[in-house]
């Protein structure tokens, strides 16, 4: 009874002035009754083949039919039945909750009777009835999602467009979505998700994956991730080191890809490849392989050629850090009020010399503002936050002398070029002369910034940014790595690839502080503290956290079940 | 689908007032700015130089020396310092102290009485404010002369020359500066208005996405367009007529022309830097470089082309050409004309004729750039 309700065949957009097509002869079909998942990093052309369907953008080549029409052309006819929400929910911030729906509803020419009853059915369906009278700009990233979306079904569409609803957004309001869209979906309305998470498009029905412009697979997750069967295995208590064993094993023929799991390692197999003995690459006597099931993350690097090699070059051209197990981070009944808003909560916690600890929390829970505090740049309300043993508030120059620090957004300077962001950044930390040239050259061509050291900063693809900004918060080779949302949208090698590097400074003593909502990043953390509310609800390891949700029905929680355990069970005592 | 819905032409332009009144800098451009710009060219700006500092250095012992410095220090136009040492005076007129000075020489009284013979008298003037200099020469010279007059009038003589000037200022006859410089900054106030609050509307529509989302529902072009031009150009209006009103009933400038006439004139002045405007947001999707656009193509030939300050006779005639492509300023001439004389069609009707085809040209291009599609 599955209907299709959107084709495109051959579809290319080139936009001026870009070298390569933002899609490039893509070809599929979406069906009702199922989620498709519209797969990919950052500029993967998600946005541009949404905004195609729904009749935003002209083609410069190939067919495509929505609802059997010409999108463009006959635009008048599928207004009405396509709800599209764009990626920032297309909500007006400065007008409430009821005021969006009015305008919408409007819009849409549904108006007495009608408007009642879909107001009721929607605010019902949203659990918004309180806050309609509350400013959009006000609502969570959760309840703005909502509302966006309960703005697009006003029109009762029978094809729905979401352009990432789960970005912004935490794993419990992503998962309540998640589940008012299954409900749609069972009323018969076709659903385009488009993600970067890879953890989300596991769960759809079916998925077009893609890649730099290019369709590189679709089908069902179980049919995208079914290569790989039999060839992903746990090395579980592998003892001591995780991280020089993960080099190890990925510099192995028989290996691919390979990631931290907590305390154990995670390894992609070649096809027919047979586990190597774990004494081979130095793992205690106790480690046992364990074959697991493949995720759609380690399919997608398959199809992208495997992952990085494990070792990394950066670390080699670092200097050693002494002084292993002293603590150096120290965060001590931190507390920072906004007015009559406490964004931070006297939060407490010791980070050690080459460790990676990792701050999680949802949107708001107040993981930035105490990330901010410990990098010095808020000063904190009361309470101190010390980094090798200078206290921020007295000493700050000093220390962020000795700290790098990667921002969300990269903080590069979009119109310099790669060579004068990297000259800037060496200048303001001091670094001068031949020894600072030398840096230079030496990072370019570790992370392959070469062929484009001349390039305006903006051209560059979100990976290569990401490699940049890295390059930058190292130059001065800092004892301290501050990483604020470091990987967010950049394509999962990409993300393999600097995990590798901050791995790899971290075997060379280097510290690293990061936040994430990246649930499967907080494996690498040695220790992860979870922020909620402005307090610090739970600390531990990745396997301790992990292990505290355990049950009977639920043996092996994910990071993600731990996450929402923790901040539910938080939230109704 | 009709191409114009009264119901979403009307949601869209309700949510574009609350906008204005909710958005801090909408709010800011909408109505303090105007009310800033109403105080300060309202009683910063003067043309008109009251009370210059003015030196006087008397060397004559005479009653006529004596009576002319103190007809001088008796003057309105001056506020007089008297120096009884020529380097301290010039000292004073280098440290800016005084605006210039006035000498009578010692033998002031035997030459004014010799015949053929005028008294020299030496009015020095700062040349490095050559407005303020201009001032100190012309108000001294009235001061001689009206001293000259009572002073044969005493002595039962007439005046030597025959002819003699009375001006007589028309449309504004106390000359005051502020009556043609009131009605000029309304000019400035509805640019900044127009150009400056539109230039953000269309491009933060695109910053913030629901530009996006508006395109992917079933609203029309020319709904868009319309629910942007309404809303400006109503908040447009008012602020013309509280600034009118304030000119008229605040500054006490007089206004002799009909309500209609201005409400015809400004609505096709409003409709052009509202088109300028837009355009502007349409094409630059971007609120700080609509911003700044409109800023250079709309406020600052507002402020120096329009006729408002600065001459437009005395410039130079390339400048004095470019003016003719600028509404400022034929909406300065007519609203100039409206205060000071009236309704004077032979003015007004050339001037509404351009400002009606500016506003047709700018709104023509913005509606041509206004696309139902992202690319």
């Amino acid at each position: 009874m599955a209907e299709t309700v959107v084709t495109f065949r051959d579809l290319t957009k080139t936009f001026p002035g870009m070298e390569k097509p933002a899609l490039a002869a893509v070809s599929g079909e979406i069906r009702t009754g199922l989620i498709t998942g519209l797969v990919g990093p950052d500029g993967a052309g998600k946005t541009t083949l949404l905004r195609l369907i729904a009749g935003l953008m002209q083609p410069d080549s190939g067919d495509l039919a929505t609802l059997g029409v010409d999108p463009l052309h006959e635009a008048a006819t599928i207004r009405g039945q396509v709800g599209y929400m764009p990626q920032k929910f297309g909500l007006y911030e400065d007008l409430t909750v009821l005021e969006n729906l009015n305008l919408q509803a409007d819009l849409r020419d549904i108006i007495g009777q009608e408007r009642e009853e879909a107001f009721e059915r929607l605010l019902t369906f949203t659990d918004l009835k309180r806050f309609t009278g509350r400013f959009a700009g006000k609502l969570s990233g959760g309840m703005k999602q909502k509302l966006g979306l309960a703005c697009t079904l006003l029109g009762k569409p029978s094809l729905l467009l979401l352009d990432e609803p789960g970005v912004g957004v935490d794993p419990i309001s992503r998962r309540e979505l998640w589940g008012m869209v299954e409900d749609l979906v069972r009323q018969g309305i076709a659903v385009v998700w488009s993600t970067a998470y890879l953890d989300e498009a596991e769960l759809c029905g079916t998925t077009l994956v893609l890649s730099e412009g290019q369709l590189i697979a679709s089908g069902t997750p179980r049919e995208i991730s079914s290569p790989l069967q039999g060839r992903c295995r746990q090395l579980r208590n592998p003892g001591h080191g995780k991280r020089s064993l993960l080099v190890h094993a990925l510099n192995r023929p028989e290996t691919t890809d390979g990631t931290i799991q907590g305390d154990s390692l995670r390894l992609t197999f070649q096809p027919d490849a047979q586990p190597f003995p774990p004494e081979d690459i130095g793992a205690s006597p106790a480690a046992q392989w364990a074959e697991v099931t493949p995720r759609f993350e380690d399919a997608f690097i398959d199809l992208l050629g495997g992952g990085p090699p494990g070792e990394s070059v950066l670390a080699r051209h670092t200097r050693e850090i002494p002084g292993q197990g002293d603590v150096v981070i120290e965060a001590h009944e931190l507390t920072k009020r906004f007015g009559d808003f406490t964004a931070t909560d006297h939060v407490s916690f010791e980070v050690q010399r080459g460790e990676i600890y990792g701050l999680l929390g949802p949107n708001g829970a107040g993981k930035s503002t105490t990330f901010k505090m410990m990098c010095g740049l808020l000063t904190p309300t009361s309470g101190s936050a010390r980094v090798v043993g200078l206290d921020l508030r007295h000493s700050g120059t000093k220390a962020r002398q000795r700290l790098g620090y990667m921002a969300q957004k990269f903080s590069l300077y979009g119109n310099l070029s790669v060579a004068q962001n990297l000259a800037f950044f060496a200048g303001v930390y001091g670094v001068r002369g031949r020894p600072g040239q030398k840096r230079i050259q030496e990072l370019a061509e570790i992370f392959h910034l070469g062929p484009f050291l001349r390039a305006p900063t903006d051209s560059l693809s979100l990976g290569y940014k990401q490699r940049l900004a890295l390059a930058c918060a190292v130059l001065h080779e800092p004892d301290l790595l501050f990483l604020d949302e470091p990987t967010s949208g950049v394509d999962p090698v990409t993300r393999r690839e600097f995990w590798t590097h901050i791995n790899g400074l971290v075997s060379r003593g280097v510290t690293v502080m990061v936040t994430t909502h990246f649930m499967d990043e907080a494996e690498y953390c040695d220790r992860i503290g979870l922020v909620f509310r402005g307090q610090l609800i739970a600390a531990g390891t990745p396997d301790e956290l992990k292990a505290g949700v355990a049950t009977d029905t639920r043996p092996d929680p994910t990071m993600e079940d731990a996450f929402i355990e923790l901040v539910t069970g938080k939230e109704s005592p | 689908m009709k191409a114009l819905s009264f119901r979403r032409l009307r949601a869209l332009c309700w949510k574009e007032t609350l906008q204005i009144f909710r958005d801090p800098s909408s709010n800011l451009i909408a109505f303090i700015l105007p009310l800033a710009m109403m105080v300060i060219f309202g009683f910063g700006l003067n043309l008109d130089s009251s009370r210059l500092h003015l030196g006087l250095l008397n060397e004559s012992p005479g009653t006529a020396a004596h009576g002319l410095a103190a007809a001088f220090v008796d003057s309105p136009s001056f506020d007089v310092e008297v120096f009884t040492d020529r380097n301290a005076m010039d000292q004073a007129l280098t440290d800016s102290a005084i605006r210039g000075y006035v000498v009578i020489p010692a033998d002031f009284d035997r030459l004014l009485v010799t015949a053929g013979n005028t008294a020299p008298l030496q009015v020095v003037a700062d040349g490095s404010e050559p407005n303020t200099a201009r001032f100190v020469d012309a108000y001294s010279n009235g001061i001689w002369n009206s001293w000259l007059v009572s002073y044969y009038e005493d002595r039962g003589l007439t005046l030597p020359e025959e002819v003699q000037v009375e001006p007589r200022y028309w449309f504004n006859p106390s000359t005051r500066s502020r009556n043609f410089l009131i009605p000029g900054s309304v000019t400035v106030i509805m640019t900044v208005v127009g150009a400056l609050l539109t230039s953000l509307v269309v491009a933060r529509e695109w910053e913030r996405g629901t530009m996006e989302a508006l395109l992917a529902s079933p609203v029309t072009r020319s709904e868009l367009l319309l629910s942007k031009i309404i809303p400006y150009y109503g908040l447009g209006m008012v602020s013309l007529l509280l600034c009118v009103s304030a000119a008229r009933w605040m500054l006490g400038v007089p206004f002799r022309g009909s309500l209609p006439a201005l409400l015809l004139v400004g609505s096709f002045f409003l409709l052009s830097v509202l088109g300028i405007g837009l355009l502007l947001s349409t094409v630059t999707r971007n609120q700080f470089n609509a911003a700044q656009a409109a800023l250079n193509a709309a406020f600052l030939p507002a402020t120096m082309l329009s006729g408002f300050i600065y001459e437009i006779s005395s410039m130079p005639p390339l400048l004095r050409g470019i003016t003719h492509l600028i509404p400022a300023r034929y909406f300065v001439s007519s609203i100039q004309t409206l205060f000071l004389a009236g309704d004077l069609w032979n003015v007004l009707l050339p001037d509404l004729l351009f400002l009606m085809a500016a506003s047709a040209f700018f709104l023509g291009l913005t509606a041509r750039s206004t696309r139902r599609r992202m690319d």
